[in-house]
């Protein structure tokens, strides 16, 4: 385990400095001198030979991009030319909304995918079989922004039952924020549950042919049993990973769920930080984003290796 | 597509075989097309694709009104006998604007799966064939790629590339090509020990001629099936940009675009923003499906099995 651990902590960490070389490449590769953007129209010579300076665009691209790395390591992301404010501050904040919205969803997502993956593999080819896996094909399908807008035009303008928009502190307001809520869950929690129920039912299905399952069938175990008892628990294992690996997904449909519902998280951040030109913001959110899904899909590995044995040797 | 439904994966000069034998060629291609045909779902999906491809082709002749004329209609008017689908605040008629929406979201989809295709090829067969410090650093970068969700790679390469559709492209593109070179550079260490490629490089044939001509060849076969698989993943990241306001520039018609200026008239006109989205759906089911049913179809690896 040990072992194993090590080398995936390794490879994480490869990964990271892969990621911290395509950031910082991308934002080197946007159009325009960042010395010129900060100084506005009117500048002397020798102001503009100093903010070069000072910003260390005269140097080398590798030391740049090591001054650079070794600040984002401090914790520094550079300052929002626009907002005034530092990067790291206003990512950290709106970090935080769309890390609740993943959340939620995933909650939503399980509980939907769970039951009807089940259920699907139970009644394999049968009615329920078509219709839950219909359902995920559609529900997979819809683009996120879309879902969210019908369940915002049937939910709340048609209905009036939940809210449309906006977002409460959960520690504040616990219950309005479960209240307001609701819809942007469901509208990435199914998109979710579509990916995951399909997952589920193969791989329950694999399991439930599998020689001891055939054994337990024929002492005579019923199917409920068989599914619940003997086949569950070895076919959510790899189900497990692949919904702790479906964090880099869901954080890429929280970036657009959150605009339909007006919540102030990454996306959010990101868009406005583009059309502003606000490109150390477009900078941090990403890196920050990215840095989190490769963080949690070692933290998914390692508990993977921990549930099962078999793979820890390899 | 048909060039590759020769004998694949035998472990036979491939060209060859095709040339001598085409009654073999259109014999296999026909077992394809049964096996395809007898996928319900991957046929419902065939026609969604010609049906919006016909949509994109013949867009000035099937649209009712010119796409961006404003006025033609009542501003926001339910839809009715003149316009089927409404207008829209400017009072544009959206049947129109979501026929052209059908060019963006196939052009953009299609040439970003084939840039990132060729690209991402590349890069694997590159990979895969001469390994060692090559292979390590390209398929380290690709890891690093792998990382990014597309649509938020898609969304930092706007920032550099600029608006625009061929900026676009470019961008929806990038989040692509690491799929595409997994792929391929899997495969290339598997056909690169056959005895063929061994043979070729014997006889003295060039590392490039061995790698385009006998190796790629043999590995087109997965990345045909990726590349359908993934157009509609290209078509969704498209429509997530413009959704965002970050795609082709109004008054262009494009569906995203359109779910989001509709968003604000939810209350008066709730058809403004789910029409557009209905035929954004409709596609990506089409081709879900249809994607699907080529892989059962056409993936060697999947036929040996069954």
């Amino acid at each position: 385990m040990l072992r194993f651990t090590l080398s995936r902590v390794g490879q994480t960490l490869a990964v990271l400095f892969t990621v911290s070389v395509i950031v910082f490449a991308m934002m080197r590769m946007i159009p325009g001198d960042p010395a010129l953007m900060l100084l506005g129209d009117d500048f002397t010579q020798e102001a503009y030979q100093r903010l070069r300076a000072k910003l260390g665009l005269d140097q080398g691209i590798v030391t740049q991009y090591v001054l650079w790395l070794r600040s984002v390591l401090e914790g520094d992301l550079g300052d929002s030319l626009l907002l005034h404010e530092r990067v790291s501050r206003l990512v950290l904040d709106a970090f935080v909304p769309t890390l609740w919205l993943v959340v939620a969803s995933l909650v939503v997502g399980v509980l939907i995918a769970v039951p009807s993956g089940i259920l699907a593999a139970m009644r394999k080819d049968g009615p329920w079989d078509w219709g839950s896996m219909g359902f995920a094909i559609l529900v997979y399908s819809m683009p996120s922004f879309w879902k969210g807008i019908v369940l915002i035009w049937v939910f709340s303008v048609w209905l009036g039952w939940f809210p449309a928009m906006g977002y409460v502190d959960p520690l504040a307001r616990p219950g309005e924020f479960l209240w307001r809520m609701v819809l942007p869950a469901i509208t990435l929690g199914t998109f979710f549950s579509g990916l995951v129920a399909r997952i589920i039912r193969s791989s329950l299905l694999e399991v439930l042919d599998q020689d001891y399952i055939k054994a337990a069938r024929a002492k005579g175990v019923r199917q409920g049993a068989l599914v619940y008892r003997h086949a569950l628990s070895n076919a959510l294992i790899p189900v497990v990973t692949v919904i702790g690996l479906q964090f880099g997904t869901l954080l890429g449909g929280a970036v657009l769920t959150e605009t339909v519902f007006s919540i102030p998280g990454l996306g959010r951040l990101t868009v406005n930080a583009i059309l502003s030109r606000d490109y150390s913001v477009v900078q941090g959110a990403i890196l920050v984003a990215v840095a989190s899904i490769v963080v949690v899909n070692l933290l998914v590995d390692l508990t993977y290796a921990f549930l099962n044995p078999k793979i820890r040797v390899t | 597509m048909t060039d590759h439904a020769g004998p694949e994966g035998l472990a036979l000069p491939a060209a060859a075989a095709t040339r001598a034998e085409p009654a073999g060629a259109a014999g296999e291609a026909l077992r394809w097309w049964r096996r395809f045909a007898r996928n319900r779902g991957a046929l419902f999906g065939l026609g969604v694709f010609l049906a919006v491809l016909v949509m994109a082709v013949f867009a000035p002749v099937l649209a009712p009104h010119d796409p961006v004329a404003q006025g033609v209609g009542k501003p926001l008017a339910g839809p009715s006998l003149s316009h089927w689908a409404g207008t829209d605040s400017f009072g544009r008629d959206i049947v129109s604007r979501i026929v052209y929406g059908a060019r963006i979201a196939l052009v953009v989809g299609i040439l970003a799966v084939l840039l990132a295709l060729v690209i991402g090829v590349t890069l694997g067969l590159v990979a895969g064939y001469y390994g060692g410090v090559v292979d390590a650093v390209i398929m380290r970068v690709m890891d690093g790629l792998f990382a990014f969700p597309i649509i938020i790679l898609a969304i930092g390469m706007m920032a550099i590339v600029g608006f625009g559709v061929g900026n676009l492209i470019v961008a929806v593109a990038v989040g692509f090509i690491a799929p595409f070179a997994r792929v391929t550079r899997g495969d290339v260490l598997a056909v690169k020990e056959e005895p063929y490629v061994e043979a070729a490089r014997l006889a003295g044939v060039g590392s490039l001629a061995v790698m385009f001509r006998h190796v790629l060849p043999n590995v087109m076969a997965p990345v045909i099936v990726q590349g359908a698989l993934r157009v509609s993943g290209a078509i969704i990241t498209e429509a997530g940009l413009s959704f965002l306001g970050l795609g082709p520039p109004p008054p262009t018609p494009v569906w995203g675009s359109m779910i989001a200026e509709g968003r604000n008239f939810i209350v008066m006109a709730p058809h403004v923003s789910t029409l557009p989205g209905i035929a954004l759906m409709v596609t990506i089911v089409g081709l879900n499906l249809l994607g699907d049913g080529l892989r059962d179809a056409l993936d060697p690896r999947l036929r040996r099995g069954a």
